[in-house]
């Protein structure tokens, strides 16, 4: 089943020896799960995992004019920043739907590193270098970089052991350089699960021993490697939005929910003007969670219904391995937004009830 | 793992026939296939199906997948304790994880079926596709 051209992260072979499902994925050879997505799910709700997202993309922007070109090519206030600290963000078109969403690392005030999804890294790329203005740099460096998430509440004691930085002094949205079993990396306390954990940057050689010191670490935690489909039920139950199903070129950022990194006052960037139309005319839709109540999973593209007409398809939905209902998200007219608002779902051939409800759907005890 | 007292389909069902009555479900093949199964959608008692015909569906975190009759006749049990326990079928699919009965109507459809080995053999092609 290998295809030969997929590319291989550093941790493709150790993968394939813990017997992992590979699936391509964004052009990678990818795990999608090792055992059980549902036991990999519950072990990083209730102690950790280990994912490996060596496909993630990562820019570095350096150069004098580093803050006020990622003002402009970015929505969320990088002024906002401090050294150390990251912010989720998102590049956008000029009609305010998003080339990608993104996390904005500032190692100081002409170095910022970008990490981009794996799907959209040259599209980024492309248009990143586009609309370099002033003395800036934009380099693509992912094939430097392994990262590693170490996601649960146990992801600080499964990680600490391999390195002499103080993790618990990294606050949540904040990172340091260190070394991981002696290797230089960046040390992230992000993630894309909702849990408590870390991500870990560092070059691809050392990355299957790494990979094999956290996985012993883990041991007395029961830690469980994860695939691709762990993270995509995890990150939708903390209704995290994935580019491609939630978000895309076609849906503006604001009727995502994202306006809470769209700083529509901290001056000019690209999409703006667009925004503040669509905030002035008023959201003709917005993305909610639902639960079925009927019987049946809704999947992504399963046609949507209000009033017995199709307003739209569901972007992301699955069984909730946490909660163990059939959750997902979908845009529906702003009028039909409010919690408790009963809604149909085409489910192979079935209309069946579904409600929208608060997210996320589940939201870690602080 | 793959009975001979047991035929199979190319849809990784097998059936089970004694006294004119097929008992079926998903083979091991499939379970390990779909992952995590949390909902099955079964037929309803008393429904007459061509061999072919969708009599339900399995649905794992991942995907769905439509269960045939691998046989055709009247549907004359269901086996509803999947519907609390879908996990069943992943943890014994050749047993109590079985999904219903049919009574044959034409026994010719067995004919069709796949013995143990030819259904090894051809999953071991399945797997190298």
């Amino acid at each position: 089943m290998t295809n030969e051209s997929l590319k291989k992260t550093p941790l493709t072979d150790v993968h394939r020896e813990l017997g992992a499902k590979m699936v391509p994925f964004a052009g990678y050879d990818m795990p999608v799960l090792y055992s059980s997505t549902m036991e990999e799910h519950m072990a990083v709700r209730e102690s950790v995992g280990l994912f490996d997202v060596s496909h993630m993309g990562e820019f570095f922007v350096t150069g004098p004019d580093a803050e006020a070109y990622l003002q402009k090519i970015t929505c969320n206030d990088v002024s906002k920043l401090s050294d150390g600290q990251v912010h989720y963000s998102a590049m956008l078109y000029p009609a305010g739907t998003p080339v990608d969403d993104l996390l904005v690392y500032r190692f100081h005030r002409e170095k910022y590193m970008l990490c981009v999804n794996a799907a959209n890294r040259a599209k980024d790329l492309a248009w990143a270098q586009k609309h370099v203005t002033g003395n800036v740099d934009v380099q693509d460096r992912s094939d430097e970089y392994t990262q590693i998430a170490i996601q649960g509440r146990n992801a600080r004691a499964t990680l600490q052991p391999l390195t002499e930085v103080k993790l618990e002094d990294i606050n949540y949205y904040w990172f340091v350089e260190g070394k991981v079993d002696g290797v230089p990396a960046i040390l992230s306390r992000t993630g894309y699960t909702g849990e408590d954990g870390f991500e870990i940057y560092f070059r691809p050689d050392p990355a299957p021993r790494i990979w094999k010191k956290l996985m012993e670490s883990g041991a007395r935690f029961d830690v469980k490697p994860c695939g691709l489909a762990a993270r995509n039920t995890l990150r939708l139950e903390a209704k995290m939005a994935l580019y491609g199903n939630d978000i895309d070129q076609t849906t503006n950022i604001l009727e995502a929910g994202l306006s809470w990194i769209c700083k529509l006052k901290k001056g000019d960037f690209i999409g703006r003007d667009a925004l503040l139309k669509i905030k002035e005319e008023g959201l003709a839709r917005k993305l909610v969670g639902f639960e079925v109540t009927g019987r049946g999973i809704a999947r992504e593209h399963y046609p949507v219904y209000v009033d017995g007409r199709q307003v739209s398809d569901v972007t992301s939905g699955t069984y909730s391995p946490y909660l163990k209902k059939n959750i997902g998200l979908c845009y529906l007219p702003v009028a039909s937004t409010e919690v408790g608002t009963s809604f149909q779902i085409e489910i192979r051939g079935k209309m069946v009830d579904a409600v929208v409800v608060e997210t996320p759907f589940y939201k870690r005890d602080v | 793992m793959y009975s001979d007292d047991f035929l199979y389909t190319k849809d990784h069902e097998w059936v089970r026939v004694e006294d004119g009555e097929a008992t079926l479900g998903i083979t091991h093949y499939a379970q390990e296939e779909l992952g995590d199964i949390v909902f099955v959608e079964l037929p309803e008692v008393g429904t007459t199906v061509d061999a072919g015909d969708t009599l339900g569906s399995v649905e794992s975190v991942k995907a769905v997948s439509d269960i045939y009759a691998p046989v055709g006749g009247e549907v004359i049990e269901v086996n509803e304790i999947l519907e609390d326990k879908p996990e069943m079928m992943n943890e014994d699919p050749h047993g109590d994880g079985w999904i219903a009965k049919i009574r044959l109507s034409d026994k010719s459809d067995l004919d069709k079926l796949f013995s143990a080995d030819d259904y090894e053999a051809y999953i071991k092609e399945e797997k190298e596709k």
